[in-house]
């Protein structure tokens, strides 16, 4: 690799990059994000190499990071001259010598690919290029078009951009698809100032929950005191479900890097840290390489594209503390100490690491950073709605058919998300609420589920975007064992430096298990509303004060659910098992004997034939018997 | 100097001091458990909350860090204000039942202990204010005490619970402590605190027992006043 100083040394490596991304021979790229490694990518990928030695073929085998559609990875993505760009869905070791056959024949015979793209897309550059010149064979035409596809359709991807379409181990094809022409633009053409101007227009919100504006807080940061400046990578997600972040920073990680030189060249630092848990080795391999050929080609370090501007990025490890997503406990474990908030009244875009002011943003943020560059504020707000603009990533996750990473322009309805690009709710199981944002977030049921989703709109709501996991959840969910489930976990993850934090989360903790064991006593509801605007009003941090959301967005929506619990002793939804009995229904019981057998406590009888009958002495409450019978025969009260 | 009203009453101020201090020095009584004049403050344990308003934005803030500004209103004793104290001494109470020093405040502030919450037995009399902390680290500048853990299992104590080889026995955790949680045991020749026992220095004038020789020996190293000069205790100084 060699030093880019100029625009004429950018545009080579963008042409290398571009024959690597459209190669003029065959080429299959392996899905070898988190998602796609975890369902068996990494065998996929050895046995398409091992093949392709043993038959001696030309093929080019690449890897990239996750499309999205976690349900259907592991994904490989087969491209051809001249021919659209086939995703084999579900693949296995088993299946690579077919698809191999069917990619030497050039013919769609076996296996059948989930979805063909005909172009593809270059976001920064705006352009689309097409895989195909002149019309797509017939054969091929059978194949759905990505943009048919329900997963795909409503999508727009900008922070995601590149994840599943470029090798995150190639500089050149980040280059290709337009990275880093936003920094020689904003570095040779652009003062700092234009750019703080450029990205306030562009309304850009921290997409890391808080939704504050980046372009405000940049000059804020630029106009406070100090000759050193930081900007910061927050890249310590850590909500259950949610795994944005992670994606952005395996699948693309120069777009956080480009983003983050061209932030620290607004607001005048020199010096950068990305912050990442050290539970995502890939993350922390994949930005440690993108660094490294960073700096190999000039774009940090001294003196960029002849600019003036000097600038370092580091990253520094999280120890698997959730607190540690706080941004002044992040500032406080980068310095080393244990990660533990401090009170926000003096701001740290002034007063932040080592004291000095820091700018800090979320993975997702930093990415959305070289597009608004590259394409303008005005670009940008024309995607989203009012003081929402441009796009969120979201992970939709638990009760949903479609699990996986969405991008959709902010102000979305929320049903468009569950139902076209989630595919609804699987077993045709009713939905029943979604959490969004995390433990601080809260559950919003079926009547808001026309709801706009953006930032304004969710905290109204009474929940929040948050980073952007989305939990669904079906009618066989209990929303009391939900509060209690989020709030067992901040009480793990409290630092414990507050007292309404460390020991209240604790006491609450205890009352929830307390109702979901059927010994919930009157005015456990009411002690709960309290504790919580205790906590609101009381706590340090913003883990503290927002974590009797999950309790307040529960009590908010399923009320009757709590009341259930305490005051007739029974969980509507069946799921806590103190308050259930589960029994044969003599109307839709056949005797069978399936329930008989299954059972892992033998305290079902019956004769065949007969309705059956369950010991209620012996019977541990785990629900086989009624997953197992196929006449829904088994009562749950 | 910068001008505000604290529970309806004008006050003047010098710039950078914090709500709490101007409080204090106005009358205004605000409950603490963490604060001491010896350390910077942390706002853990929450009991300094005042409602504050600045502009149109009403909010609670820990008086001990929140600095005071121009035109801001503050409520000392708000609804919402109540509201947090009453939870943090019920949260208090119930972790530390043996507390006098909890339950005189408590009893003066007309809080009583919450019903619903099991009180817990292990906990002592610690209520996690870290003073002791703050005053060996940054005061005596030794560390021989830290915080351990996080959450419900976090807990002040001497690295991996072993004898700590720094702690020079001064006991200066022990006067900071709020809640008389720190035991420190003297005995004649013999002072015992955090699992070590100390050997303490006779006056050379009056004869009595007056600090233990580590903490003499740590502050001639530290000064560079020789050992000699440090063998008189205060009183025959």
């Amino acid at each position: 690799m060699s030093k880019i100083n100029t625009l004429e040394d950018l545009n080579k490596a963008k042409k290398r990059g571009l024959e690597a991304i459209i190669p003029s021979k065959t080429k299959i790229m392996v899905g070898m994000g988190t998602s796609g490694i975890a369902s068996g990518a990494q065998q996929v990928y050895d046995a398409l190499a091992g093949e392709i030695k043993k038959r001696k073929l030309d093929i080019i085998l690449s890897k990239t990071g996750a499309m999205g559609m976690d349900c259907i990875e592991p994904l490989i993505d087969v491209m051809q001259p001249n021919k659209p760009r086939l995703a084999y869905s579900k693949m296995t070791a088993k299946k690579v010598p077919e698809v191999l056959d069917q990619i030497v024949k050039g013919a769609v015979d076996g296996v059948k690919p989930a979805y063909r793209m005909d172009e593809e897309d270059f976001i920064c550059l705006d352009e689309k290029k097409p895989y195909v010149k002149g019309p797509v064979s017939k054969d091929q035409k059978d194949i759905p078009a990505i943009g048919s596809v329900n997963f795909y359709k409503k999508q727009l991807k900008l922070a995601t951009r590149n994840c599943g379409m470029i090798n995150f181990e190639s500089i050149d094809e980040y280059i290709a698809k337009g990275g880093y022409f936003s920094l020689y633009k904003a570095l040779t053409k652009m003062k700092p100032e234009q750019i703080i101007e450029e990205v306030k227009a562009s309304g850009l919100r921290g997409r890391g929950g808080g939704g504050f504006p980046a372009g405000v807080k940049w000059e804020t940061c630029r106009r406070a005191h100090g000759d050193i400046k930081y900007v910061i990578c927050n890249g310590d997600e850590g909500d259950p479900g949610a795994y944005m972040d992670r994606s952005v920073m395996e699948g693309d990680p120069h777009s956080v890097i480009e983003g983050m030189i061209i932030g620290a060249y607004a607001i005048g630092a020199s010096q950068g840290f990305i912050y990442v848990r050290n539970e995502y080795p890939l993350a922390v391999a994949n930005l440690q390489r993108a660094i490294g050929q960073a700096r190999e080609c000039g774009f940090i370090g001294k003196n960029i594209f002849g600019s003036g501007f000097d600038f370092d990025l580091k990253i520094g490890k999280g120890a698997g503390a959730f607190v540690c997503g706080e941004s002044t406990a992040l500032m406080t474990s980068l310095e080393g100490k244990a990660g533990e908030p401090r009170a926000k009244y003096i701001h740290t875009v002034e007063h932040g690491l080592w004291d000095r002011p820091s700018n800090l943003n979320n993975v997702e943020t930093w990415a959305n950073v070289p597009a608004i560059i590259s394409r303008g504020a005005k670009w940008f707000t024309s995607i989203g709605c009012k003081n929402n603009s441009g796009t969120k990533v979201f992970c939709l996750v638990g009760k949903i058919n479609n699990i996986g990473m969405v991008e959709v322009p902010m102000g979305m309805p929320l049903k468009d998300i569950i139902y076209e690009i989630g595919g609804g709710i699987p077993g045709g199981k009713k939905f029943k609420a979604v959490q969004t944002g995390g433990p601080s977030g809260g559950c919003l049921p079926i009547d808001l589920i026309n709801i706009s989703v953006d930032f304004d709109a969710l905290w109204e709501a009474g929940s929040m975007m948050g980073s952007g996991g989305m939990i669904v959840m079906d009618e066989t969910t209990c929303m009391v064992d939900i509060a209690r489930y989020f709030i067992d976990f901040l009480e793990f993850e409290s630092c414990g430096k507050c007292v309404p934090c460390r020991e209240g989360v604790q006491r609450m903790n205890e009352i929830l298990n307390d109702i979901c064991a059927g010994k919930g006593k009157e005015g456990d509801i009411e002690l709960l509303e309290s504790m919580s605007q205790g906590l609101v009003d009381g706590a340090l941090c913003a883990l503290g004060s927002t974590a009797a959301n999950p309790i307040l967005s529960t009590l908010k929506y399923f009320r009757n659910e709590y009341v259930a619990h305490v005051r007739d002793k029974k969980c509507p939804a069946g799921v806590c098992k103190a308050l259930i009995r589960f029994s044969v229904s003599e109307e839709k019981c056949t005797g069978c004997g399936v329930c008989l057998k299954k059972c892992p406590t033998e305290c079902i009888s019956g004769e065949k034939k007969k309705t059956h009958v369950i010991d209620q002495t012996k019977c541990i409450k785990c629900g086989v018997c009624k997953e197992s019978c196929k006449f829904d025969a088994i009562i749950v009260e | 100097m910068v001008n505000f009203i604290i529970d309806g009453k004008k006050v003047e101020a010098e710039e950078g001091k914090t709500v709490l201090q101007v409080a204090r020095a106005n009358n205004i009584g605000i409950p603490t458990l963490c604060c001491h004049e010896s350390v910077a403050p942390t706002g853990s344990c929450r009991l300094c909350v005042v409602e504050v308003k600045k502009g149109k934005r009403t909010r609670i803030v820990t008086s001990c860090l929140y600095p005071v500004d121009e035109g801001i209103v503050v409520d000392t004793k708000s609804e919402r204000v109540k509201n947090v104290r009453k939870l943090v001494m019920q949260l208090l109470m119930a972790r530390c039942p043996e507390s006098d020093v909890l339950k005189d405040m408590a009893k003066e502030m007309g809080i009583e202990p919450q019903p619903a919450f099991h009180p817990e037995t292990d906990k002592g009399k610690c209520v996690l204010c870290r003073l002791c902390v703050k005053a060996c680290e940054d005061v005596v500048g030794v560390s021989a005490i830290g915080l351990i853990a996080r959450g419900k299992k976090k807990a002040v104590g001497t690295p991996f619970s072993e004898d700590s080889m720094v702690c020079i026995g001064c006991g200066a955790c022990a006067y900071i402590c709020p809640t008389e949680h720190i035991v420190m045991e003297s005995f004649g020749t013999k002072r015992k605190i955090w699992g070590r026992t100390f050997k303490m220095q006779a006056c050379d004038k009056c004869g009595r027992y007056f600090a233990p020789v580590d903490q003499l020996k740590f502050i001639s190293q530290k000064t560079g006043t020789t050992m000699s000069d440090l063998v008189t205790c205060i009183s025959c100084k």
